[in-house]
């Protein structure tokens, strides 16, 4: 399959989600029970994407000290929680994943 | 200061240049990431201004190099994409007097980054009007515009800056942990409540337990679980 044609659709897909409740307004209600879904969203997503990554090695369980995604992980953790800056925490996980490598393998 | 298009537009820029810092790298890390993900140059270039979302462009780069089919690529883009229908809504109060073209070019920039200063510019006279007839007849959609703009310019150029770095970095870099790291910033100042919290451990875990599911459909039942024990969170309060 091609990824133009992937693109485009998702492009479209993209679209229609952010322009839906600017044409919607007035028409309906947002309910609160969707508006508490909606919020839950990237709370959900994101982390069904980053565990995955920090605790699965070759699609097995990987909960152990020779895991360097999962250290370079909670310490980017840590710096997140902590200061909320995007570019620290990037560069606090891949310097960490780095010198893990680094050092261990 | 008046609240006239050319000012309006130019505090837009200037408030959107503190999240360009962060925004940079990120469309480089694309940028480099698309490419070792097996997509084209060109159409790794395209993807920035066709679908304009940097965490499903990452997602999407990633479930490409795994060959994931197109009719689960799409369903993982429209649940990454979600939230920015929460956005749709909170923005669709202030520019409902607006032209259908001015409506679908603001919707087409709503991206997290600029929501996060548009919302704030638009609270910050609703605040002082107490109704929107004020913002009704302003011009603070030059501010939205330019905001959006400003992002959308630093995003194909990033991006671009990023395909050409592509070519040159060793493999061995992992590149692709960067999209965790990216996220990991992203969720964490969003935990403050109970819901939310649940929202991601539960997530979080059914994706790991559902990783060897087929189709790579362990990343949306994940978020739907999520989703469905962050409500019920909700409901127990």
């Amino acid at each position: 399959m091609s990824i133009w044609l992937t693109m485009v659709l998702a492009g479209i897909i993209t679209f229609v989600i952010r322009v839906s409740f600017v044409l919607l307004f007035g028409k309906i209600r947002v309910s609160t029970r969707l508006n508490q879904a909606l919020n839950l969203v990237p709370p959900a997503v994101f982390s069904a994407i980053i565990f995955p990554d920090m605790f699965l090695q070759n699609n097995q369980l990987a909960i152990h000290l020779n895991n360097g995604r999962m250290i370079a992980g909670m310490l980017a953790i840590l710096v997140a929680w902590r200061t909320r800056n995007i570019v620290l925490t990037v560069l606090t996980g891949m310097i960490g994943l780095t010198l893990f490598q680094m050092l261990f393998n | 200061m008046n609240i006239t298009p050319r000012n309006e537009f130019l505090g837009g820029i200037r408030a959107e240049l503190p999240i360009l810092v962060g925004v940079i790298p990120f469309g480089m890390i694309y940028g480099a990431l698309a490419l070792s993900a097996g997509i084209p140059a060109n159409a790794s270039q395209a993807m920035s201004a066709i679908v304009f979302a940097g965490s499903s462009q990452f997602v999407m780069a990633q479930l490409w190099a795994q060959e994931t089919p197109i009719f689960v690529m799409l369903a993982t883009v429209f649940v990454v994409n979600l939230r920015h229908g929460l956005y749709s809504a909170s923005v669709a109060p202030y520019i409902q007097h607006l032209s259908i073209t001015w409506k679908g070019a603001l919707s087409y920039l709503l991206t997290d980054e600029a929501y996060a200063v548009v919302i704030t510019h638009y609270r910050k006279f609703s605040q002082d009007a107490k109704d929107l007839s004020s913002i009704i007849t302003g011009k603070q959609h030059f501010f939205f515009l330019g905001a959006g703009l400003a992002l959308w310019s630093t995003w194909q150029i990033s991006t671009a800056i990023g395909i050409f770095l592509g070519s040159i970095i060793p493999e061995s870099w992992s590149l692709d942990f960067t999209l965790t790291l990216t996220f990991i910033a992203l969720v964490m100042p969003s935990l403050k409540r109970k819901p939310e919290i649940i929202a991601a451990l539960v997530g979080g875990i059914v994706a790991v337990i559902g990783a060897a599911l087929p189709l790579k459909l362990g990343l949306l039942s994940g978020a739907l679980a999520g989703i469905l024990a962050g409500l019920w969170s909700e409901r127990l309060k």
